[in-house]
């Protein structure tokens, strides 16, 4: 088992700290893992990203090399659309159809949504919608839709999201189940 | 015992509490910062009376580190790898001196991820003529900490850990070790060795060239540095650090068919190089920062055998190493995304929505407009003031003072500098004395947000205290204006600017107001 994971979004907005669940839940397999990640300036309000390498053999790199992310995470669409060098030819994307415009020139969205829908497997869809309607944050529902291509069952996230929120409270723990087994609904589909 | 998800970094802080570190000194800087942020927030550490603080500089930092050792403790300090040159001094004497256990964790960051330039601490580190280590992965940098003090303490040296962006910012599986109790509070076995007199130096530094060899020695035996046979001897591969791990990225079994010296300590272990030397047709070097190893392997003239690497850039000279660049040097055919399409823009980093600097520049660039004036900027968040066109340059740590003076005294006008809170208490202080003495036009901004924003809100050494300071460096309190930064103060901070560039001397403003993300942060926490 090896998944090669590029996480990406806008500084500030979180995605990043999904890799805690995932990286949480594969621990408990026992599975190797690295996750890297860029801090300082980059943070602010710029492009962001995260490579997490989880597999049952040792891993060297701590950063997946071009052409072989299994799949790319992302908060945001262009955002997406910026790491394809390092997408396999057989990978997918998981992302936000929302976009999160900070810069004055950001591209048509028709021309972004035609870029993502040209590679095979891509999933794209408003998380934010999603996330309102159960009260949860937009990252923990595009989580739950990555799980049918994460090779970690929903059970196993479910079981770190316990471990790792329980400490804040029943419903905060609760509202996170819901946005990811709601992002796991859409994806199956 | 169960393996921790850690840092690199974090993995360094753990193995310093682990192998009894009694004080841990730093400043912040990315990617480093994470270091002593742990041992800080730990409370394990607290529990075994670790101090952990955070100093004025890298300096300040370094100096408190050789105290420690004086009194027969383990210390660390950690730092970017700009802020080498800031400690320049008391590192290149604490290897004099021949301090032992202080471990100097330096974090370089190739690629200019969060930094103003590549430069690779190994260069000082050799200059000084003492060992250093650099880990190749996450388990490594903490038993290297351990490996760093045994060393330290029994061949009487300071010892440079140098770590790339790459490991200190990467989680993995890190098993602990039984910890070690603390050194008890001694007297230096040799005194005088801590008092640099001509006399006493000399001697010193004999010292330290006759302990070359033991160093050398222990590269080739400590077992931190691996000879690893391949069967295709046309080419033997050098690798540094974590370079060992793109390296063998390439080739999915683990199998490399190439002579590979791994190197993770220095001095370079002369015996293995020599032996890859004599085996294979060529060698290639591969290392994450400068071509260190490759210029002491090549030498000047570079006669003998063909050395590959960055000096002759079969790898790019600039730039982090990647596995893609070794699948290059050795014409491998990896696997190749997609381009990027077209579509997609640049998104570079901005400050923040509602970030009091905003404010500041707002006002700086309405009254800069009118003249011909420079606006000297400095290292923080608000060096992205460049973007918004408000500062026309960024040097070093605590440059805008110092160079906003000599500009004015060479004629600019109006001469402004702008720096933070953290940066001022770092190394702007004694640039504003230079200012004070010699009367100097310039106006000062001290942007105060109480914290050190950018490498994630470590306390400001200067926090409620630059009035104080400036008063106490010799500025006219009347020139020492203060300024909430809010849009509704607009007209106010503007009449400020104006009236204080119309002063000539020194003046001071200090618009002070909570950075934006720190605010969020503490009415996260209350509730």
């Amino acid at each position: 088992m090896k998944k090669d994971i590029i996480l990406c979004g806008v500084g500030g907005d979180g995605i990043v700290s999904v890799a805690k669940i995932i990286s949480d839940a594969a621990l408990n397999r026992n599975l190797y893992l690295k996750q890297s990640e860029i801090h300082g300036m980059s943070q602010r309000g710029g492009s962001v990203f995260s490579h997490l390498r989880i597999s049952d053999k040792p891993i060297y790199a701590d950063v997946i090399p071009e052409g072989q992310a299994d799949i790319i995470l992302s908060s945001e669409p262009m955002e997406a659309l910026r790491y394809l060098p390092f997408l396999a030819a057989d990978g997918c994307i998981i992302t936000n159809s929302e976009p999160f415009v900070n810069i004055k020139n950001y591209p048509d969205m028709e021309k972004v949504m035609a870029e993502l829908n040209k590679v095979k497997n891509t999933v794209a869809f408003n998380a934010n919608d999603m996330a309102k309607k159960v009260n949860a944050r937009s990252n923990m529902v595009l989580l739950g839709a990555t799980v049918p291509f994460l090779g970690i069952d929903l059970a196993e996230l479910e079981a770190s999201i316990q471990r790792i929120f329980g400490r804040k409270g029943e419903a905060v723990v609760n509202s996170n189940l819901a946005a990811i087994r709601a992002g796991y609904e859409f994806a199956k589909k | 015992m169960q393996k921790l998800l850690l840092l690199g970094d974090e993995a360094i802080a753990q193995a310093f509490i682990d192998a009894g570190g009694s004080a841990i000194n730093s400043y912040p800087g990315t990617p480093s910062t994470q270091i002593t942020e742990y041992v800080i927030k730990s409370k394990e550490a607290k529990e075994k009376g670790v101090i952990a603080n955070w100093c004025a500089n890298e300096k300040t930092a370094l100096e408190a580190s050789i105290g420690v050792a004086y009194a027969g403790k383990r210390a660390m300090t950690c730092m970017k790898h700009v802020g080498l040159n800031v400690c320049g001094d008391p590192f290149m004497n604490a290897a004099i001196i021949g301090t032992k256990g202080v471990l100097v964790v330096v974090a370089d960051d190739p690629s200019m991820f969060s930094s103003q330039d590549e430069q690779d601490s190994r260069f000082y580190g050799h200059w000084a003529m003492i060992p250093m280590l650099e880990p190749s992965n996450q388990q490594e940098a903490y038993d290297m900490v351990f490996f760093g003090y045994e060393l330290s303490e029994k061949l009487g040296t300071p010892v440079l850990y140098r770590i790339p962006t790459r490991l200190a910012h990467s989680r993995a599986g890190v098993e602990r070790r039984n910890p070690l109790p603390q050194n008890p509070l001694t007297e230096p076995a040799d005194a005088s060795s801590f008092v640099l007199l001509p006399a006493n130096a000399k001697r010193l530094y004999r010292n330290l060239i006759d302990k070359q060899p033991l160093f050398t020695k222990s590269s080739e035996e400590s077992g931190y540095n691996k000879y690893f046979e391949g069967e295709n001897k046309k080419l033997g591969i050098i690798t540094s650090g974590i370079a060992y791990n793109y390296l063998m990225e390439n080739f999915k079994d683990g199998k490399c068919p190439y002579p590979v010296v791994k190197i993770t300590q220095y001095p370079l272990p002369y015996n293995m190089l020599s032996k890859l030397y004599d085996e294979c047709d060529e060698l290639l070097v591969l290392e994450d920062g400068q071509p260190f190893i490759e210029e002491h392997i090549k030498g000047f003239l570079g006669k003998g055998k063909k050395v590959m690497g960055r000096l002759d850039e079969t790898i790019r000279r600039d730039g982090e190493m990647n596995a893609e660049k070794i699948a290059a040097a050795l014409k491998l055919a990896p696997a190749k995304g997609m381009p990027v399409p077209e579509v997609v823009t640049n998104r570079p980093p901005a400050l923040c929505q509602g970030c009091p600097h905003v404010d500041s520049y707002t006002a700086l660039n309405d009254v800069m407009a009118k003249y011909h004036g420079k606006v000297f900027g400095d290292i923080g968040c608000y060096t992205l003031g460049f973007n918004m066109k408000a500062i026309d340059t960024t040097v070093c740590m605590g440059a805008s003072i110092t160079m906003a003076k000599g500009a004015a005294e060479a004629g600019i006008f109006p001469s402004v500098a702008v720096i933070g809170d953290g940066t001022f208490g770092h190394s702007g202080m004694t640039g504003l004395l230079d200012c004070v003495n010699e009367k100097a036009n310039v106006v000062i901004m001290i942007l105060d947000n109480d914290i050190t924003a950018m490498t994630g809100g470590q306390p400001s050494s200067a926090h409620c205290k630059i009035a104080q300071i400036c008063i106490g460096l010799g500025v006219e309190p009347e020139h020492i204006r203060e300024i909430v930064p809010l849009p509704k103060n607009h007209d106010e901070f503007v009449k400020i600017l104006e009236e204080e560039i119309n002063y000539n001397g020194v003046s001071v403003i200090i618009p002070r107001r909570t950075c934006i993300v720190e605010l969020k942060k503490h009415i996260g926490e209350k509730k």
